[in-house]
């Protein structure tokens, strides 16, 4: 139940041991799979490009920093970067307030409708989001949007709401009547108790959806290719993909950019992941 | 931590002044407040609704609207044509081959991803040292762009590439293919690449699934003296339908929608003859980059009506009991 993650300790804790051997092969093995192509990339990114024709598996004789200062050092990617960041900071920014606010009204107000504006936005979720993209290019167009931080963020914030309130409602639900009555003893009203013991006790579950949110914005591909033409203002997905297809013979350059590109979800995700499955057991069976 | 952001930003959203206290006094006292409860539902969710139907459903309304003319996308569109499009569509031998291709993926990515997934999260749910590691190697393919696998993996392909040079190393020079070129073998390709890539997804629902598994039942079933394999098959799993029929609705619509990894990693040439092509790329094929916009709006709506059907369909089938427990269970 969601409630466990938010208010009970649930952590009961269990001797950690020493796992059979076979655990740790299996272990090991999926790792390998996992990691295997990105540690190639990355230890590729060290050689040169007519060390990688001679022996494409072979390790950096000698290594060479080239490849990444090259990359660091031309201004498209810090741009590219800075871009990224804006929009999915944007983004999350967006469907954590419209995501809160919505989830509020829906797990704390009894009001006629109510079950139906819940469906109406849990319809989201059978929604391929992709499969409107010409029709929101077109409109975006014609709102001359086109080529804008906010022909990215909007359409994302709507994207994501439907999953952001499915993991949110069940949370803000899950805390006792007992604490609103209190609030409301004390002569805080609803919206009071919503900003002064509500998001607090709801911590947990607004940093998992406002992970997936930055996440999959940060990841996004498709809607930034049709809605930002011009290429100062393309996000990092937008520029490897070009770097890729601008420099084709340049397979070293392209194993640099595509590790740089790789490292900020890398870092992000191994401070989040706690958080993000934490978070997903209340959306699972909550 | 970097997570502090979405709670400070929620200033901004929550800056109403607070109710003050309630006046008891009967009926116009009542009906303040039930106007004060009105205002505040409509003034906290009405955002949310605007930025949805705008972006989401509007959209929508307007592909089917523009897939019914013939239109260049420029002016109103005045040249009606009704089913036409959707006819032209059915008539394109490359788009049943995005059909067959979604097909492919929507069946190959359950096929696959659910006994891995299954297996490694049961694996990694054991308790050993060093697990929270290998959980975090696990889901490193998932966390990654869609576009730097898709170009990390048409390197890693392409003909002169390390796959076919480490194939030919350990002596098996007879399996060495041209993975992305060969218009028979391109879409295994993806299927397996899509499944590198996602597998961690489902090990990650089914983690958090497990981990709502009471660790007594398995104690007592351990006390009844029940293995290690008869503990999961008989108490774990039963326990973890819900979890399971929840990544399949995922991992299916996903499936139907799948664009980015194929767009990036096969070749623009093999995609056109149909080999690699699916709803989604053929849709921005044609629509967006051959400016056929109404064409490219009417296989939008097929691929929207396709998942709906599919996703109606399994919340019927499957997924009821749990929708029924989970999802729409009404609040008190």
């Amino acid at each position: 139940m969601a409630a466990n993650a938010v208010l009970s300790p649930t952590a009961k804790r269990r001797p950690v041991s020493w796992g059979n051997p076979l655990t740790y092969a299996l272990a090991l093995a999926v790792a390998a799979v996992s990691i295997a192509p990105v540690v190639y990339v990355i230890i590729g990114g060290f050689r040169t490009t007519p060390q990688i024709v001679a022996d494409p598996a072979g390790l950096p004789d000698p290594w060479v920093w080239d490849n990444y200062a090259r990359v660091l050092t031309q201004s498209d990617f810090w741009r590219q970067v800075f871009n990224s960041a804006v929009v999915s900071l944007g983004t999350t920014i967006g469907v954590v307030v419209l995501g809160v606010c919505a989830a509020f009204v829906l797990a704390r107000y009894t009001f006629r409708g109510r079950e139906v504006l819940y469906t109406f936005f849990t319809l989201g979720l059978l929604f391929p989001a992709g499969a409107a993209i010409l029709p929101l290019y077109l409109m975006l167009r014609d709102l001359n949007l086109i080529n804008s931080y906010y022909a990215v963020i909007l359409p994302q914030v709507a994207f994501a709401l439907p999953l952001t309130i499915v993991i949110l409602r069940p949370f803000l639900t899950a805390i006792p009547r007992e604490l609103e009555d209190a609030a409301a003893i004390d002569g805080t009203g609803r919206l009071g108790f919503l900003w002064r013991i509500l998001l607090p006790l709801s911590r947990p579950a607004l940093v998992t959806v406002g992970i997936l949110a930055f996440v999959t914005s940060w990841n996004a591909f498709l809607l930034p290719l049709l809605v930002l033409g011009d290429a100062s203002l393309h996000t990092l997905p937008l520029g490897v993909q070009n770097f890729s297809s601008q420099y084709t013979s340049d397979t070293a350059g392209i194993l640099a950019f595509t590790s740089l590109a790789m490292l900020p979800a890398l870092i992000f995700f191994t401070f989040a992941e706690k958080q993000i499955v934490g978070g997903l057991q209340g959306a699972v069976k909550g | 931590m970097t997570s502090t952001n979405p709670t400070l930003d929620l200033a901004g959203g929550a800056s109403a002044p607070p109710a003050g206290p309630r006046p008891a006094r009967r009926s116009s006292a009542r009906a303040a407040q039930t106007r004060r409860k009105w205002y505040e539902i409509i003034g906290l969710s009405t955002p949310a609704v605007i930025v949805y139907v705008m972006f989401v459903l509007v959209p929508m309304g307007f592909a089917f609207y523009y897939s019914l003319f013939r239109w260049r996308g420029v002016g109103p569109p005045t040249d009606y044509v009704g089913f036409d499009n959707y006819v032209l569509a059915f008539q394109d031998p490359i788009f049943i081959d995005a059909l067959r291709n979604n097909a492919i993926i929507v069946f190959g990515s359950l096929l696959i991803q659910g006994p891995i997934a299954l297996g490694v999260a049961l694996l990694l749910n054991r308790n050993f040292r060093g697990r929270a590691l290998f959980r975090l190697l696990a889901f490193v393919p998932y966390v990654l762009a869609e576009v730097t696998v898709g170009i990390m993996w048409k390197l890693l392909l392409s003909d002169a590439g390390t796959v076919n040079a480490m194939l030919e190393s350990v002596g098996l020079g007879s399996l060495v293919q041209a993975w992305l070129a060969d218009l028979d073998v391109v879409i295994w390709t993806m299927l397996a690449v899509l499944t590198w890539k996602y597998v961690g997804f489902a090990i990650i629902l089914l983690l958090a699934g497990l981990s709502n598994v009471p660790q007594e039942l398995n104690e007592a079933a351990a006390i009844d003296g029940a293995s290690w394999w008869q503990i999961q098959r008989h108490v774990t799993l039963p326990l973890l339908g819900p979890t399971i029929r929840i990544w399949m609705f995922l991992s299916m619509i996903g499936s139907l929608q799948v664009f980015d990894v194929i767009w990036v990693t096969s070749v623009p040439a093999v995609r056109s003859l149909g080999a690699s092509a699916t709803m989604a790329t053929y849709m921005v094929d044609n629509g967006f980059f051959a400016r056929l916009w109404s064409y490219g709006n009417a296989v939008a709506v097929i691929l929207f009506a396709i998942s709906f059907v599919a996703a109606v369909l399994f919340q019927r089938f499957l997924l009821r009991r749990d929708i029924e427990g989970a999802i729409t269970r009404r609040a008190n």
